[in-house]
């Protein structure tokens, strides 16, 4: 994996053609409401999808639905070539260790300090020593842009921002290869947001993780997003690149791009696309 | 005449309104109730699991609830048995004395207290105590998605939250019950020899005589089901928790008195079955 940051954006797609999830006619229903009917994805290795659509459209569903949150009512979910219908336990624990979840509010645990939050899942499924777990955390905290120091303080202590760096570096710990991001820029100031994007990115590059988003942030996805889907009405309504679902004939997905947020995020991302391919090729040639 | 059929229809309508009501409240309990026997069934799994691989079991957690749960309730349960024991023997100081039955103040205060108020009292203070810490603990956890979080890194909820807090009850309720009885006859031993001339020597004396090491077990064995009512009950409703934080209190309400419920017909059921066996 490691070698794909020599890659640039375009090269580690075309090479990415496995898909890592995959999911067929998902169906979810609570009680008499229909939430998903018939949902078909495909995801690639290395590649950032991103899901969208409105409040209420099910997207937080499809997301616990794929890190074994909940069942779909029918349809399958393949995840690294095995279905979560009826999945056993040890396959269950497997795949847990295979990938890593930010959530919206971060999750973090309040009784433990950050480091020992990040340290965690090592503590539970390895048996390396605690100076060595100790490392790791701290390894991880700087790579999401964390001080040192923060690894002390405890979860109520930290600002939004740093409890969505915290609980990334946290999702990282086993070093899985996807990751589950809910809203990774909700609640986020503009610098913060934009340290986010150039985050995700960096993972991906360098890493080469499938990296799966829930957002509403316009500009996140311009700047990110390999390919989009559109949710509403419990179907999906498109799969593209940004670009491509921009110049969409379809009625919700054109809504979404429509208002005068859409009109602005493009009009920005033209401008800084150009900014983050050049910092990207500075820092993979740096890497070189 | 159309005033009339107005009126008959809208009682019609709040009839079935009621019947409707009735219904769906009816099936929300039965719902409830299948839900409850569900988490018993997954902590009994939980429980299994631990038994077959005793490496899983959290031995920090549970040391910690037993302190909180138990050795932090010690004056607390103290001072109320001790109260209780005091009443008893008060309430009880007059009609004994109509009589000139002065001495049996031991005999009323000793099996009252060691069969029925000392298990009794410590459960109910223990329910709302720490049956509604876990529920407003594991509530929050559920809010802030915590538990979601713990289940994707691959840690159960139950063996985790669950299983140290009843496992640390079970042990921590029966030794507050002890306490309890302790304290108990003591209020009661100093009211007798206030009132009714009954010295500490003669009350221990006749406590002996009438109070069978029967009636010590019977309140000390009900204690371990009391406190898995309300460490499975306080769990329970912390799980339910959705949405946000009045949602932690109203679950908290609900199994302080969820479990104060379940506890006294629990009492209620070891009263009848144990009639049934002479105890």
């Amino acid at each position: 994996m490691q070698n794909l940051a020599h890659h640039d954006i375009e090269k580690s797609q075309a090479q990415s053609i496995e898909t890592v999830i995959e999911m067929r006619g998902v169906s979810t229903r609570f009680g008499e409401h229909v939430v998903h009917s018939d949902i078909n994805l495909k995801i690639n290795r290395a590649e950032i999808f991103a899901i969208i659509g409105g409040s209420g459209s099910g997207k937080s569903t499809l997301l616990r639905e794929m890190i074994l949150l909940q069942l779909p009512n029918s349809g399958s979910i393949n995840i690294l070539g095995i279905n979560l219908t009826d999945i056993s336990e040890k396959n269950a624990l497997a795949l847990r260790k295979r990938w890593g979840v930010m959530f919206q509010h971060g999750g973090l645990f309040g009784a433990l300090t950050v480091k020992e939050n990040v340290g965690l899942p090592l503590r539970e499924h390895t048996t390396l020593s605690d100076a060595q777990i100790d490392a790791i955390a701290e390894q991880k905290l700087i790579m999401t842009g964390l001080k040192l120091e923060v690894g002390a303080q405890y979860p109520s202590e930290l600002s939004g921002g740093m409890l969505k760096r915290a609980s990334l570096a946290r999702a990282l710990a086993l070093e899985p290869e996807l990751l589950f991001l809910d809203e990774p820029t909700a609640g986020l100031d503009p610098i913060s947001a934009a340290g986010v994007d150039e985050l995700v990115v960096q993972l991906r590059d360098q890493f080469g993780l499938t990296i799966i988003m829930i957002t509403h942030d316009l500009d996140l996805l311009w700047q990110v997003a390999d390919r989009v889907a559109v949710l509403s009405d419990g179907r999906v309504q498109a799969v593209d690149s940004m670009l491509g679902l921009s110049s969409s004939n379809i009625d919700s997905v054109k809504a979404f791009f429509d208002g005068p947020r859409g009109r602005s995020a493009r009009e920005q991302s033209a401008l800084q696309a150009i900014k983050i391919n050049d910092h990207l090729k500075d820092s993979s040639s740096k890497l070189k | 005449m159309l005033a009339v059929f107005k009126l008959g229809n809208s009682v019609l309508k709040a009839n079935s309104n009621l019947f409707e009501r009735t219904g769906k409240s009816t099936v929300a309990i039965f719902k409830q109730l299948v839900e409850m026997f569900s988490f018993v069934g997954e902590t009994a799994v939980a429980i299994a699991k631990s038994v077959i691989e005793p490496k899983r079991i959290r031995w920090r957690p549970i040391l910690f609830n037993i302190r909180s749960a138990g050795f932090d309730a010690l004056p607390i349960v103290g001072l109320l048995s001790f109260l209780l024991g005091v009443v008893v023997a008060y309430q009880g100081a007059d009609q004994l004395r109509q009589y000139g039955a002065n001495i049996f103040v031991a005999d009323l205060v000793g099996l009252s207290m060691l069969r029925e108020f000392a298990p009794l009292m410590t459960a109910i203070i223990i329910a709302g105590r720490s049956g509604s810490a876990y529920a407003a603990q594991i509530g929050t956890m559920a809010v802030t998605e915590e538990i979601d979080a713990m289940r994707t890194l691959g840690i159960s909820p139950q063996e985790m939250l669950v299983l140290p807090k009843l496992l640390a009850l079970i042990i921590a309720l029966p030794l507050l019950t002890v306490f309890a009885d302790l304290f108990g006859v003591f209020g009661g031993m100093l009211m007798a020899r206030n009132q009714l001339d009954v010295g500490f020597v003669e009350f221990l004396d006749r406590f002996v005589k009438a109070v069978s090491p029967t009636a010590f077990m019977v309140g000390v064995g009900k204690a371990p089901v009391f406190a898995a009512i309300i460490a499975i009950v306080g769990c329970y409703q912390g799980f339910k928790t959705k949405g946000g934080a009045d949602s932690v209190g109203r679950q908290t309400t609900r199994s302080v008195v969820q479990s104060i419920f379940l506890v006294i017909v629990a009492d209620a059921l070891f009263s009848i079955v144990f009639s049934l066996l002479d105890l």
